[in-house]
Order: structure tokens, then sequence, then C-alpha cells
């Protein structure tokens, strides 16, 4: 597990002046409601190694206390890292956000 | 009857490449987009190689929304207290009809879908394609949407759904997925002042730099890069996703440590982020290709894993534009015969193996594992700096030694053996030359 990913996550550090919090809002996403990506937190209390913490480049996947996952779709960049470094059967369900949701990269 | 000849499904390099031959040829054409303008949802490091265009889009230099041209190229190797670089530049690069280019993806995409709708494709944004819909032997006729009624059929569909390709998984068309066959990108823009960048970089006007890192990545296996657009530089990482994932070190620290190399943070000193992105590359070549050409369907760019990522050459949009060509080209052959099979759709294999597409793959199938093998990430540039440093040291009274020597000792330091030097060089030798 993860010390400072899970550091990271809870009390944002800052290096370079900038919170990771400060660091996803330069990108912008339409949010659409219903989660496209699922991840079920029963298969993952099973899980020790945990690969999603450390790779998603969000930060999305967030270990509790409890020793569960909280994930939350909102600022996801649709990369697919999770699924394939995943190798849990039905840990995640991956799926792309309904048309013209989700993450938008800005023309100049 | 189907609703339309072709659909294409992403609006990407890959598949407004495919609309524009297609539809040139008089098809019937629809281009389906799931984010909400061509580019949205791509990001990559910044260099565009677009030769491939001067048919399709003759004098493009002239119109195409280019950041800078790069005049100058370097391969930097990193240790962490040490810097070498090979550095190349061209005045020819900096005139028609040039060679490389920075630019925004969001900017070039919208630019190319634009000459696919100029062509008379129909571009659909906002759409996602959820499914294939295929007939009772199996071929693809159509796809479906996530809009209300959004079954659309077709005599080809061409899928340049780009890295995740759900569509070519579906259909069955790879074999198998690796996580060791990708990497992850993750790119912050900075801003910075042009006047800066120019001073920084030693160029000027639209003249720009192209710097590929090898070592900087903080012991996660990958690589680096750093470009510069007109008030912007990329700068970034790609890391093998396996070795990410065992290392336990988190993208953006990554990106901070190659921030902060000595070599790296005077070139990056004050760029105020303007963006964070991230996204995929598949990574591995010939070795996770999928099958490209099946009944009703085609496989181009990044979906088909036709990106070339071999250490020095990051090269998926020059790959991704020509093989969505040929997938066009191809499609309205196929119609034009009324063959739609393997074999009626097998111009497009012929198009890909006769040309660079596959050519190149096949030249440097070796490198991508290569570049990325523990010896050469770890080990090789402590060995190359320690030697280059040993060279321009002067360690008076001593005399200078020989070459020789200073090989030896530092291949011994660095902990590597001489057989495997041996077999690397020359595996490089066989894999670049
Ligand atoms: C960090 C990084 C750095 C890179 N650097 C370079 C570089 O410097 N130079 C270079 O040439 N290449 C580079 N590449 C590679 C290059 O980005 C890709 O090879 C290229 O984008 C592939 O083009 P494509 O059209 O095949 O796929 P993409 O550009 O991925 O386009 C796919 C399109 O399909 C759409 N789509 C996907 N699924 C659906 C669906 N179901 N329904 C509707 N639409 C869908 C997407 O929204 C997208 O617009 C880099 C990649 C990365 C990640
Ligand atoms: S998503 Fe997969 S890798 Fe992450 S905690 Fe759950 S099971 Fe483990
Ligand atoms: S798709 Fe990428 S950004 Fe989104 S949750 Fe998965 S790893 Fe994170």
């Amino acid at each position: 597990m993860s010390d400072t990913a899970q550091a990271g996550m809870l009390e944002p550090h800052a290096w370079g002046g900038l919170s990771f919090q400060e660091r996803m809002a330069t990108a912008e996403f339409r949010i659409h409601h219903t989660p496209h990506i699922v991840v079920d937190g029963t298969v993952c209390a099973d899980c020790s190694t945990r690969e999603c913490v450390v790779a998603c480049p969000a930060s999305l996947f967030v270990p509790t206390a409890e020793g569960g996952i909280v994930f939350n779709h909102e600022q996801c960049f649709e990369c697919g890292t999770c699924y394939i470094v995943c190798n849990r059967e039905g840990a995640i369900s991956w799926n792309y956000p309904e048309g013209g949701h989700g993450i938008v990269f800005r023309r100049t | 009857m189907t609703d339309v000849d072709v659909i294409v499904v992403g609006a990407g390099p890959a598949g407004s490449c495919a609309a524009i031959t297609a539809a040139r040829a008089g098809l019937d054409v629809v281009l389906i987009e799931r984010g909400p303008f061509p580019g949205s949802k791509n990001m990559y490091g910044g260099v565009v190689y677009p030769r491939i265009l001067d048919d399709l889009i003759p004098n493009w230099w002239e119109e195409a929304p280019v950041q800078r041209w790069v005049t100058r190229r370097s391969t930097m190797l990193l240790t962490p207290t040490q810097a070498l670089t090979v550095d190349f530049r061209s005045e020819a690069w900096g005139a028609p009809p040039y060679n490389g280019a920075t630019a925004y993806r969001p900017d070039w995409d919208h630019w190319l879908a634009g000459h696919a709708e100029a062509a008379g494709a129909q571009l659909i944004t906002s759409t996602t394609v959820k499914s294939l819909i295929r007939n009772q032997s199996g071929a693809v006729v159509g796809v479906r949407t996530d809009r209300p009624d959004g079954d659309l059929t077709a005599k080809v569909v061409i899928a340049c759904d780009g890295v995740n390709s759900f569509l070519a998984k579906e259909a069955g068309l790879y074999e198998h997925t690796d996580a060791k066959h990708y990497t992850l990108g993750v790119k912050e823009t900075l801003a910075l002042p042009k006047e800066v960048i120019d001073e920084r970089f030693g160029v000027r006007d639209r003249h720009g730099v192209d710097i590929e890192i090898l070592g900087g990545t903080g012991g996660v296996n990958g690589g680096g890069f750093l470009y510069t657009n007109l008030d912007t530089l990329a700068v970034g990482v790609v890391l093998k996703l396996p070795a990410l994932a065992a290392q336990k070190a988190r993208p953006e620290d990554i990106i901070a440590g190659l921030k902060r190399h000595p070599a790296i943070a005077p070139l990056v000193q004050d760029g105020e982020l303007k963006e964070y992105s991230a996204h995929l590359i598949p990574e591995a070549g010939l070795e996770m290709m999928p099958r490209m050409v099946m009944p009703g369907m085609l496989v181009a760019g990044d979906a088909a894993a036709l990106c070339l990522a071999a250490g020095i050459w990051l090269e998926g949009v020059n790959f991704a534009m020509a093989s969505g060509m040929y997938a066009g080209e191809a499609a309205a052959e196929a119609i034009r015969a009324d063959d739609l099979g393997t074999a009626g759709l097998g111009g497009y294999q012929r198009r890909l193996s006769d040309t660079f597409v596959l050519k190149d793959h096949r030249k440097l199938r070796r490198a991508p594992k290569l570049v990325l093998s523990d010896r050469v990430q770890h080990l090789y540039p402590g060995m190359v700096a320690g030697v280059a440093e040993r060279m321009f040291r002067v360690d008076n009274p001593h005399p200078k030694p020989g070459l020789r020597r200073i090989l030896n000792q530092e291949r011994k330091r660095a902990g590597v053996r001489r057989r495997d030097l041996l077999r690397d060089g020359w595996n490089g030798f066989r894999s670049f030359g």
C-alpha cells in the first residue's frame, strides 16, 4: 500500500505551490451525473496490491480507513489505465461517458 | 439497403483522414465522435510529422494550426545529477515543405475534421458508439450509438476509436491485451512568454525544439519529453504501466521530479500550469497489433496499435493519418467491387504492408522492448554519463586515461556485464540499423 499516495490524497501535498486539486482544476470536465466507471468495493476489499491507487493519473481511487476503496468518476481523463492495471475480475466496469460529457481538452 | 456507405468511428487523425479519402471517392460517409468537438478527448506530447498529407491537403503548412516548426531536435540522457545531450539543428526544417511541427491536438484534430466535412463527410459529435451491429454470419453491418434511435447501418465501418478500441476488442480482433503493452503519458502544459521560450531554447520566430529524454522518470521504466509551443511548454513523462504500479510512484510526482532535474529546471522555471492531462499509448508495436480487417470492418490508428513508440521516436499521429487514409481508400475499393469480405477489403492490409506504416514497425520491431528494458532504463544512462564525465574531467596531475580504460571502469561501476553490453549493443544495432 502506498503511503505517499494515501498521504497525498488526505492532505494535498503542495509542491511547486500547487495542490492536486488545483492541478486537476486546470482541466475541464463536463460532468454527467451517471458514473461511466463503477468500482465494486467488495472486490477491492480483498485487494492488497491496489495498482489503481498509484496509477490513476487523476487520483480517483481513494483507500478508506476501513480498508475499502472509494471512487468518484467526475474528474476522469477516460484514459483506461485503471481497468488495464487492475487484474481482479469484476472490480471495475468501465465505459465511456455519454457523448459530449467528460474530459474536454481546450482549443486555443 | 444501408443508411450510409461508410461509418467512421472517432474523429482523431485516423478517423478524419479515413473520412476524407472515403468521401472524396464519392461515398456517403458519417464520422462519429464522442467528444463535443473533434480533438476534445485527445492529448499527446506535441510533435506532428505531416509529410503524409502532401497529396491529401496540398500546401497543408499554409493553413495547419501549427505552434512552432521543429528545427532543433535533442535527445537527452539523464542521471539524477548528470545530463548528456545530442542536439541537432536544421534550418531547412524551418521552411517549406517543413518536417515536424508542434501543435495542440484540439486544434489539429478540429482542423483535419474540417477537411473531412469539406470533402462531404457528415460529422456527428457528442455521440458515443456503444457497440457493433453484426449480421448472422458475424460481419459488421453498423453501429449502435447512445442517441435515441441511435442505430446506424453501413457497408463498411472503420474503427478509429483510439488506444482503448472497444470496437476492435468486441470484434475479437485482439488476441490478448496485457498491461505491459501500454504506457501512460502524463503532461503539463506550462505558460511562459514567447520571448522567454525563444531565449531559453535558443530559437527565433516560429522555430521550436523537440527534446526526448531517457532517464529522469524516477526509477519507473519510461521516458520524458519537453516541447516548445508558441507561448507554452509541454513537459511530460511516458510510464510503463506495470512498472508504475509496482514502483508505487504517482505520475504527477514523476513529472515533478523531471522538472526539478538540474538540466530541466532552468528551462521550465516559472512556467504556470495551464493544463494537466493524461492518455494511454499502445507501446508494443507488432507484438500487440490486432487483426485489422474483418468482414465489414477495418481498424486504423491507435485502435490497431499502429503508434510507433521506439525510444528516440514517438510517432503516432502520422501513422494514424496514413492508416486512416488507406482504410478510406480500401473501403471505397471494396464497395465499388461489391465485396465487403476480407478479400474485398484486403487492399487495406496491402497498403499498410507496402508503406512506412508496417515497414517502420517491422524494421523497429525490437526497439520498444529494448528501450524499455531494465538495463537501458536503469544502468546504461549512468554508464554513458559516467564515461562522458571522465572524458571531460581534468584530473591533473593525473594524465588523461584512455577511452578503453574509462569504458571498462564505468561499465563495472554501473554493474553492467560485458556480455550483456555486447548483446544489447548488437540488438540495438539490429533494432535501429
Ligand atoms: C503522452 C503522449 C505523447 C504522444 N506524443 C506524440 C507525438 O509527439 N507525436 C505523435 O505523432 N504521436 C504522439 N503520440 C501518439 C498519438 O497521440 C496517437 O498515436 C494518435 O493520437 C492516434 O490517433 P488516432 O486517430 O488513431 O486515435 P485518437 O487520437 O485517440 O482518436 C480517437 C478518437 O475516437 C474517439 N472515440 C473513441 N471511442 C469512441 C466511441 N466509442 N464513439 C465515438 N468516438 C469515439 C475519441 O474521442 C477520439 O477523438 C503521443 C501519445 C501520448 C499519449
Ligand atoms: S480497482 Fe482493482 S486494483 Fe484497484 S483496489 Fe480494486 S481490485 Fe485492487
Ligand atoms: S480512466 Fe484514467 S483517469 Fe479515469 S479513473 Fe481510470 S485511470 Fe483514472
